[in-house]
């Protein structure tokens, strides 16, 4: 394919679409290669609008990682909103890259990031806008090779047929290896063409066609076992240790279109073994994996200066669990008093927050939004999913919070968890007039606020909760009714709780596009082609055009969507992903679901930061090991903040 | 009017702690840039954005409002809609220490993006002693402004016969569909001048025609595109493909009109 860049044809159609500054690249801190001068070139894409993508750590992370290497080359692309997708259709131009405007069916490879299931058909219509066949077998040498990885990769399988290949873990050496495996491929003149390819690559990543699923007359699956020699029957994921090794984004892209986060983020550690029952990320990224303070401080240094952004987000998956929080809060707001550059921490656990870091973050007298997860009402159902913070924690920390000068705080919970009653849904309204009744004994005033989100459970894979019936959506919406109903009506404290939820219907097509199997591609197809785009988005989401395409798809097949959601699944069960390796012990991961919903109470299970390892099984399979401070160090000022001329 | 694009959040109201002090303006820049190549499609917003982070990387002492929420003093007049290029953007810059001119113009144009390019800086008079100036006296009189319009597939003597038919008439009333509904307003009265240049003639592109026209700045505005819309509506040309218009320069009316008439 030609690689010559298409914008001369896609600039007349840019003033017919809403917001076309999203199409045209030329962000500060993007780069644009020379194309000859590349050996192995990669498209990454973040299946999402550019809103929503571009502040995407991973695919920043991989674009600079890759843009570093001489003779490598990487460029980005998004999901265009179905305005540009009509015109690009009618006219015939092709998916494109936003850097240098070339058609993404001319790189060696396209690299799909999913944080989220539901952008499977944004898969499809970047595929099909790039004229890449939208099945694998169906692609020619010619063609690009279609790499998937982020979270929701680690069941792969519902896209199996659409993708070529898929990283699982960590990506930053990933994509070297693959890179080099493709260079050598290349010069060695492409032996045994995208097959050859493929074997190559096997080991690192995993290739869905080298492996093929029996099932049983039943519909479970029988046997997942390669079809070829040498391809091994399970694939693991890869792990990046030593963080400080690896400090990107150095370079953050800074958008001139607005995106949904406008901050330059600083991962502070990767992984989490609080043991959250329900949480695929903190089953998936483990071992916890610190970044020095030292490491931290210079990478915000260079990536504030560098980007003009005024907020700094340090994100991991809890982020006030560092074993240097404090001093990281303290030492960055010391160094950028009276700068306006704001500090934030966009996930904090209620128990771990304290009123050091609630100083901190609002030295400057900005406050960014305060959100906690106790993510279940009641104390028994929240000892069910492992989440061990206590009434008396959350009370502490909104008072801390509330005291601290913050007018409102969020909290977010769960519905639709295993062995979860009315009751436990009716708690939260409970907590939440505590929450407000504490608040105006901190504060004496009775304009503060609190806001109660709630969204449907998923069960998701390579987690204990994976082996769960999903709550129907009819349960889950009846509680939300009743919770709503519950919240409103009272007359001392229902105009100071706000109330947000969401529908349980996303929810069960999210339910099935996690734990689904290879027969679920044919209803994401179904749903593509009767218009299915950007699912994640109410506005565009249809569960009556998922329900009609799942009936139709699988109207062969002695399972529908029934069968992949509200199902309670057996320890014999084989899982759709059971050949994937997360290096969790599958038996590990059995008996805590039996702890959880042990009909004498839960069992607890602590963190292996502060007490002796459990056993999950990660380390010694992956041959990795947990990574914490402290480490002692402290930042300086004088060497953090950005030199001001002039003055 | 400074005006920012922060907002202001309520929950950021504070019991116990007070905003961090200011530091007074001691000298105010006025800065002329323009929008070109792909960033004519930024919006107002965008671009605005664009440049309080520019400010920040370029390490410009920009001074702050006082607040809870201090946002940088940079205040902007009308920009280019979203889609318009332009060769003479405005705003000026509230500085707490001062700097040369033509070091401003360097750093801000290494910060920003390729296609917001500051073209000069200069000084307001009179303006540092702290009080912050006001709109009219900080870029002059902004009253009307040049535009050029590019209009794919039409031919330069049918652009000719429309832009003579156009001036010919009283009024020219066309609808624009806004975020608000849909907006009526006469184009006519708004043009100062309009002509068919030369220029496409000149570099052998006979497949477009060239109009400049001048408009004044009225309330609500009349866009270059309005103009376009009453002559294909009213005075039939056609198009094959979007316009493409470029702000050329801003100012008093009176130093714009005439300008142009060949």
């Amino acid at each position: 394919m030609p690689a010559e860049s298409v914008y001369p044809d896609l600039e007349p159609l840019l003033p017919r679409v809403r917001k076309p500054i999203q199409y045209v690249g030329g962000e500060v801190g993007s780069v644009v290669k020379d194309w000859d001068g590349a050996d192995v070139r990669w498209a990454l894409c973040y299946p999402d609008a550019y809103e929503v993508g571009l502040p995407n750590q991973g695919v920043q992370i991989l674009y600079e990682v890759l843009n570093e290497r001489d003779g490598v080359l990487a460029e980005r692309t998004y999901t265009v909103w179905p305005d540009l997708e009509a015109l690009m259709r009618e006219h015939g131009v092709p998916q494109f890259t936003v850097d240098s405007h070339r058609p993404v069916g001319a790189f060696d490879v396209l690299g799909l990031s999913f944080a989220t299931e539901m952008a499977y058909t944004n898969l499809l219509t970047v595929l099909d806008l790039a004229g890449i066949p939208l099945s694998s077998s169906e692609r020619a040498g010619s063609h690009p090779l279609v790499i998937a990885g982020g979270h929701a990769a680690f069941n792969p399988e519902p896209v199996a047929d659409f993708l070529d290949a898929v990283v699982l873990g960590d990506g930053e050496q990933a994509v070297l290896a693959i890179t080099d495996v493709i260079r050598d491929w290349k010069r060695a003149g492409r032996p045994g063409g995208r097959d050859g390819l493929l074997l190559r690559l096997s080991g690192i990543v995993y290739v869905p066609r080298f492996y093929d699923v029996t099932y049983h007359a039943d519909g479970r699956i029988s046997n997942i076992t390669p079809n070829r020699p040498g391809v091994s029957p399970t694939v693991s994921k890869h792990t990046v240790m030593d963080l400080d090794a690896w400090p990107y984004p150095r370079k953050p892209i800074v958008p001139v279109a607005e995106t949904v986060h406008e901050r330059y983020s600083v991962e502070i550690f990767r992984g989490c073994t609080r043991g959250c029952r329900f949480c695929q990320a903190g089953m998936i990224t483990r071992p916890v994996r610190e970044r020095s303070i030292g490491t931290i401080g210079s990478m915000v240094a260079e990536g504030v200066a560098a980007s003009g952004f005024s907020e700094v987000g340090l994100l991991s998956l809890s982020s006030a669990d560092h074993s240097e929080i404090n001093e990281i809060a303290v030492d960055l707001a010391d160094c950028y008093e009276g700068t306006n550059v704001g500090l934030s921490l966009p996930s904090t656990r209620v128990d771990a927050f304290n009123i050091t870091l609630a100083n901190e973050l609002s030295r400057n007298g900005r406050r960014s939004g305060l959100t906690f997860a106790p993510e279940g009402g009641s104390e028994r159902m929240r000892k069910v999913i492992n989440k061990m913070v206590t009434e008396e924690d959350l009370i502490r920390t909104v008072t801390t919070a509330y005291a601290s000068g913050w007018r409102q705080v969020k909290l977010y919970f769960m519905c639709g968890l295993p062995t979860e009653t009315d009751a436990d849904v009716m708690a939260i309204a409970q907590l939440a007039r505590k929450v407000i009744a504490a608040g105006r004994e901190a504060t004496g005033r009775r304009d503060i606020r609190c806001t109660v989100s709630i969204g449907g459970f998923v069960p998701k894979p390579h987690t204990p909760f994976q082996w769960a019936a999903q709550c129907p959506a009819e349960v889950v919406d009846a509680r939300l009714r009743a919770l709503g109903g519950a919240l409103r009506a009272d007359r001392g404290y229902g105009k100071s709780i706000g109330y947000r939820y969401h529908d349980g219907q996303p929810g069960l097509i999210e339910g099935l596009l996690s734990r689904g199997d290879r027969r679920v591609g044919a209803v994401i197809l179904a749903a593509w082609r009767d218009g299915a785009r950007f699912d994640g988005w109410s506005e565009y989401f249809s569960f009556e055009r998922w329900q009609r395409c799942a009936d139709e798809a699988l109207a062969g097949e002695p399972v529908d969507l029934a069968w992949y959601t509200t199902r309670e699944r057996d320890y014999s069960e084989v899982l759709p992903w059971d050949h994937l390796d997360a290096g969790l012990d599958r038996d590990w991961l059995w008996q805590d679901w039996q702890d959880s919903i042990a009909p004498e109470g839960a069992g607890e299970v602590e963190d292996c930061r502060w007490t002796p390892c459990y056993e999950c099984g990660v380390c010694p399979a992956m041959g990795t090991e947990i990574q914490v401070g402290p480490t002692g160090e402290r930042l300086d000022g004088r060497r953090l903040l950005p030199v001001v001329g002039g003055r | 009017m400074p005006v920012s694009a922060s907002t202001v959040s309520a929950s950021a109201t504070s019991a116990n702690t007070g905003p961090a002090p200011t530091r007074p303006a001691v000298q105010y820049l006025v800065v002329r840039y323009a929008k070109r190549g792909k960033m004519r499609f930024a919006s107002h917003r965008d671009v605005a954005r664009a440049f309080e982070r520019g400010v920040r990387t370029a390490g410009l002492p920009i001074a702050y409002s006082a607040g809870f929420t201090p946002h940088p003093k940079i205040s902007y007049p009308g920009g280019a809609p979203t889609c318009v290029a332009s060769e003479a953007e405005y705003l000026s810059l509230a500085l707490t220490a001062r700097q040369a001119e033509a070091q401003v113009c360097q750093r801000l144009n290494a910060a920003l993006p390729d296609g917001i390019d500051v073209i000069d800086v200069t000084e307001l008079e009179g303006a540092s002693g702290g009080a912050s100036p006001g709109a009219g006296t900080t870029f002059g009189h902004l009253e009307a402004s040049e535009w050029e319009v590019v209009l794919p597939g039409v031919e330069p003597a049918a652009a000719g016969l429309a832009v003579a038919a156009f001036l010919a008439r009283d009024e020219a009333p066309v609808e624009r569909l806004t975020d608000k509904g849909v907006r009526r307003l006469d184009a006519r009265a708004a043009v100062l001048e309009m002509y068919v240049s030369e220029h496409a003639a000149a570099i052998g592109n006979e497949d477009c025609a060239i109009l400049r026209m001048v408009v004044l700045h009225t309330a609500p505005a009349v866009r270059p595109e309005d103009v376009v819309t009453a002559l294909c509506g009213q005075d039939g040309i056609a198009p094959s493909s979007p316009s493409m218009t470029t702000r050329l320069a801003q100012g008093p009316r009176a130093l714009l009109a005439g300008k142009g008439t060949s």
